[in-house]
């Protein structure tokens, strides 16, 4: 029997269980895919807004603008990069002055610090890329940028070592009530808990209609992008967002915390919720609009497109907290954008629920700070020949395009909740990740992976379930 | 008569060949811009021939895969019997380029030597 | 800090040749940086025939060819380190590099052969839409896999790109037991040599659709399949010509990006076209004493090529280290003027030397090299470049300013195949005044 289930291991769950883990709890965290985020915390925007876009006394809006707070303090705690590179929203003639100005009124009613419109000349200056046709743009500088893996792996990882436990490749099927709370019925059983916490993402309409009446309806809403080569990384230098209006929505030019070029989304609605493909008129779509807030986009140098799914809830709003029917079950729904941003504060306003209700007691061990990957890239010379002649893997690189050395993949694997897959080494330590995206780097890493984990080379997944990577040796049909 | 179109491989400038046949006997081959294409011509409508590369396992190196090819062409006819009679084929480290690997494949009378030297580990 | 005359960044075919024909040409101290377990590069995966015609007048398989110079650079006891990354070059020519044994490591170079090869292009590049499953390769991955570990990437297979790598990968899948469905090409003719085409598609019956291209993948976790659809004159899929084939992989053979950042690192000028270092007759980049050649100046189609390139970046690199250090040699006792200085020194007023500028135009993408010294050059120099479509008899022409000097005609020439165009000092020195050397193609 578990104090609490959280179901899904993405950002907010991983906040969730992280906060929770403050407590004196047996808490467990159910994933059904391999790793710890693999749904819409893998692929999204990475950008840790400002708070000026939601509704004013919306969650959206409050957790926004406490997450962007904490996330400084967190990135320290927790060891995951982040940087407060700041946020221009575009406008591109005088008619559209007043919806800027909405905006700027919005976002300091919504508490967002420092704000500031700009003429189209301090826009320049600012970002000479951004395209002549500005007229004026809302500036924030507590807008970040922040590596989702990072944050997503750094609050699992804390959790765990403050006593969470995680069951992947678990997939909930059916939640009882019972008496003393609920019974999941699981691919791997059946689990008792007296609290739910659902951050199924995507599916967290499919647990909260599994207990209650009052039906939720999530929509997947996919949207493409397109990411650039570290050369046209600094094309940019804040996050250009465009003015909702004639431009349409949404489409961004960021640079990303580890210094490519990210362009995107579109936002399609899509039946399927693993329907992460991307399609060649979103990709067409990216490339027009984003040229249309900045020139000269080097689009040549793309190096991989991708598609997320934002869960988006018809209330337009995130959903936390007890539902009402059904007494111990936490809602964590509908968390789109703003959720990378938000999700600190998500967790702690979950984590804060359950102590009220479970009348929770603090630990006295519980560890706050959490140490990353060492990354050698950020040492000075003495200091990497300090670690190469401590652990000679240290000096072996392995990732050629992102210069990611074999004792940082064997971190990787070997830490708590570590890497079982190609994807999830890439989600720790960016090998594979780069230019040639994973070209030279794979058939290394399968067999780091293999050595590590003593597994086949055939049972090496690119991101578990069926993704095997090789099917056979050479010649064993003929 | 029969009109054969080809492309001579003697070299990058893939000419396109064209062999005029009666019956088994060539009688023209145009197209060429050296003897060597002519020759390619007359033997790819007669008697077509292939080198075969391949890998065989290797135990005891450093390296699992040694690389093989045969050692002069083999009809290219016989190309899928030589896969098949390298298909279990296990050689011990050290092995070194030229080693005959399997001799005599598929009958061809033409041996499988190694391409790759393979130090023991 | 350990000094070296000449460091060669690579240990593939570029580097060994560059490193037999420096010591060949007086060099003792020279080191080869290797990132590999191995020498050799890429050769080593490409275990098929055909390599060696020009070289050796026998073809050799790869291995085979990396054999001959890795015994030639052992036999004239070339220093090299294996599994050693570079990691930057400085503009003073310090290379510092890592391995396991050494760390990280800073070497003085007096000159630096750039060697690095080159890199695939990824499915990104394309932008091919569909999901993003296992079982995606890059050909030469795949060709790693299964020519050096002897694993099958899989069953059944679909190949985009007709580049010599595809075409290659085509046979070897076939032969080790899979199906290979079918090669498509975005463009309307092969990129790769056609002797491939023959060997590896034609001999096993595999379908080459030319202006065809991938656009959906489908397979959440492994591929399931990819649609193929013919695309029109501007590369753009036309709508209803889509053909579903079920396969579990997909490999790319989509194009090579010669591996440049450690050079742009440094403040090597890069040309846009050949994604390579612009170099001038001595294959020398815009920083003194930094060499280039092999893929890593621009992708080569035979590795022959390579060798020769890489032989000529040896031989004057070895000529420009004898002329730094013949003075400073007897300057730094008189003076103490450290290199640098010296070499600031020695640099010839730039403006008085006579530079020919060559310029690829009608038909010809690029030329290497980009530039000529006449001082500098030597008896016989060849130039390499490229077309951008296939022309059937047409002539190749070169330009001495207004005047049409050289004009050969050629029945066909293709972007698959590098072209090549010898010019004399002889030649170039009747016209004392030169400024452009135009190349082009003409039609009959």
């Amino acid at each position: 029997m578990y104090d609490v289930i959280i179901i899904g291991a993405g950002v907010c769950g991983a906040a969730v269980a992280r906060e929770l883990s403050r407590y004196q709890a047996k808490v467990c965290v159910m994933e059904k895919e391999e790793d710890v985020c693999c749904g819409t915390s893998k692929a999204n925007s990475a950008i840790v807004h400002a708070g000026y876009d939601a509704v004013t006394g919306s969650l959206k809006a409050k957790l926004n603008v406490r997450g962007n707070e904490m996330m400084g303090e967190l990135s320290k705690e927790l060891d995951f990069p982040f940087e407060r590179n700041g946020s221009l929203v575009l406008c591109f003639n005088e008619d559209e002055m007043p919806n800027l100005q909405e905006l700027y009124d919005r976002g300091v009613a919504n508490g967002v610090k420092e704000l500031r419109i700009l003429s189209k000349e301090e826009v320049l200056r600012m970002e000479p890329n951004v395209t002549d046709d500005v007229y004026a743009a809302l500036y924030a500088p507590t807008g970040g940028i922040v590596c989702p893996f990072g944050l997503n792996i750094a609050l699992a990882e804390n959790a765990c070592a403050n006593g969470v436990e995680f069951h992947f490749n678990t997939e909930v099927t059916e939640i009882r009530k019972v008496d003393e709370g609920y019974e999941l019925q699981t691919n791997k059983g059946a689990f008792q808990t007296k609290y739910v916490v659902n951050a199924a993402g995507v599916y967290a309409d499919k647990f909260h209609n599994m207990v209650s009446g009052n039906k939720i309806h999530i929509t997947a809403r996919r949207g493409d992008y397109c990411l650039l080569d570290k050369e046209a990384g600094k094309h940019v230098s804040k996050t250009i967002f465009a003015l909702p209006g004639k431009l349409g929505k949404g489409i961004l030019v960021t640079p990303t915390i580890h210094g490519n070029l990210l362009i995107g989304p579109t936002a399609v609605n899509v039946e399927d919720k693993e329907g992460v493909n991307t399609t060649a008129e979103g990709l067409a779509q990216v490339i027009e609009k984003a040229g249309m807030s900045v020139h000269n986009i080097p689009t040549r140098q793309v190096i991989t497109s991708f598609a997320g799914l934002r869960a988006h809830e018809d209330g337009d709003d995130f959903i936390i907290g007890e539902v009402e029917d059904a007494k111990g079950f936490i809602d964590c729904a509908g968390i789109e954008s703003p959720g990378i941003a938000s999700s600190p504060a998500i967790g702690e306003m979950a984590a804060e629920i359950l102590k009220e209700k479970m009348g929770l007691k603090k630990k006295d061990n519980f560890i706050s700070a959490r140490q990353g990957i060492k990354n050698p890239n950020t040492l000075s010379k003495e200091e990497r020949n300090a670690l190469i002649k401590e652990n000679p893997a240290y000096g072996n690189i392995i990732c050629r395009c992102e210069m990611i050395t074999e004792g940082e993949i064997i971190d990787a694997i070997r830490r708590p909740l570590g890497a079982k897959s190609l994807d999830g080494v890439k989600r720790r330590t960016r090998a594979g990740m780069g230019r040639c995206q994973s070209g030279f780097c794979s058939p290394r890493t399968m067999e780091i992976l293999a050595r590590e984990c003593d597994m086949s080379m055939f049972d090496i997944t690119k991101s578990g379930g069926e993704s095997k990577l090789v099917v056979g040796t050479n010649k064993d049909t003929v | 008569m029969e009109v054969k179109n080809l492309i001579c491989i003697n070299c990058p400038m893939g000419c396109a060949l064209t062999v005029e046949m009666e019956g088994n006997e060539v009688v023209k081959i145009s197209g060429n811009t050296c003897p060597r294409g002519e020759a390619y011509g007359r033997k790819e409508v007669t008697d077509p021939t292939r080198i075969v590369t391949s890998t065989v396992k290797v135990t005891g190196g450093k390296a699992e895969m040694v690389s093989v090819k045969t050692k002069q062409d083999i009809p290219k006819g016989k190309i899928s019997e030589c896969i098949k009679a390298l298909k279990d084929v296990e050689v011990q480290a050290p092995v070194y380029i030229g080693d005959v690997i399997v001799a005599d494949i598929a009958g061809t009378g033409v041996d499988i030597v190694a391409t790759k030297n393979i130090e023991l580990l | 800090m350990k000094n070296y005359d000449i460091v060669i960044v690579g240990g593939g075919p570029a580097g060994l040749a560059a490193a037999v024909s420096a010591k060949q040409n007086g060099v003792d101290s020279i080191l080869i940086l290797e990132r590999d377990k191995e020498l050799g590069g890429i050769l080593n995966q490409c275990i098929h025939n055909g390599f060696g015609l020009h070289t050796f007048k026998e073809e050799l398989t790869g291995p085979e060819y990396a054999e001959r110079f890795i015994r030639q650079v052992q036999d004239l006891g070339i220093e090299f380190k294996l599994n050693t990354m570079v990691m930057e070059i400085s503009e003073n020519r310090v290379v510092t590099a890592m391995n396991r044994e050494d760390g990280l490591f800073d070497l003085q170079a007096k000159a630096v052969i750039l060697a690095m090869g080159c890199r695939e292009r990824a499915r990104g590049a394309l932008n091919i839409p569909g999901y993003r499953p296992a079982g995606i390769y890059s050909a030469g991955t795949a060709q790693r896999l299964v020519n050096m570990e002897g694993y099958m990437p899989g069953r059944e297979v679909v190949i985009l790109g007709s580049g010599d790598i595809g075409l290659i990968m085509a046979r070897r899948m076939t032969l080790e037991g899979a199906k290979v469905k079918v090669v498509a090409e975005l463009m309307p003719y092969s990129g790769g040599l056609k002797r491939n085409i023959v060997q590896c598609l034609d001999d096993y019956g595999i379908p080459l659709k030319l202006s065809h291209t991938v656009v959906d993948i489908k397979g959440k976790e492994r591929v399931e399949g990819v649609t193929l659809a013919q695309v029109d004159e501007n590369s753009r899929p036309i709508p209803g010509t889509e053909e579903f084939y079920s396969c579990d992989t997909l490999l790319l053979s989509v194009g090579l990006i010669p591996e440049n950042e450690i050079s742009r690192g440094m403040g090597v000028e890069i040309n846009p076209v050949t994604s390579g270092p612009k170099v001038n007759e001595s294959l020398e980049t815009n920083m003194e004493g930094v060499f280039a050649c092999g893929n890593v100046l621009h992708v080569h189609d035979l590795v022959d090529f390579v060798s020769e390139e890489a032989a000529a970046a040896g031989r004057n690199a070895a000529a420009y280290v004898k002329t730094v250090s013949l003075g400073t040699e007897s300057t730094r006792q008189s003076d103490r003027k450290t290199d640098e200085e010296y070499l600031a020194e020695r640099i010839p007023d730039k403006a008085a030397e006579q530079e020919i500028c060559l310029i690829p135009t009608s038909g010809v993408r690029y030329t290497v090299p980009s530039t000529i010294r006449v001082s500098h050059m030597d008896e016989h120099l060849t130039v390499r470049f490229r077309v951008g479509n296939v022309y059937k008899n047409c002539y190749v022409s070169a330009y001495f300013d207004e005047k049409r000097v050289i004009h050969r005609k050629r029945q066909v020439v293709a972007p698959g195949e590098m072209e090549e165009l010898k010019l004399t000092k002889e030649q170039i020195l009747q016209y004392p005044n030169l400024k452009t050397i135009t190349i082009k193609i003409e039609e009959a």
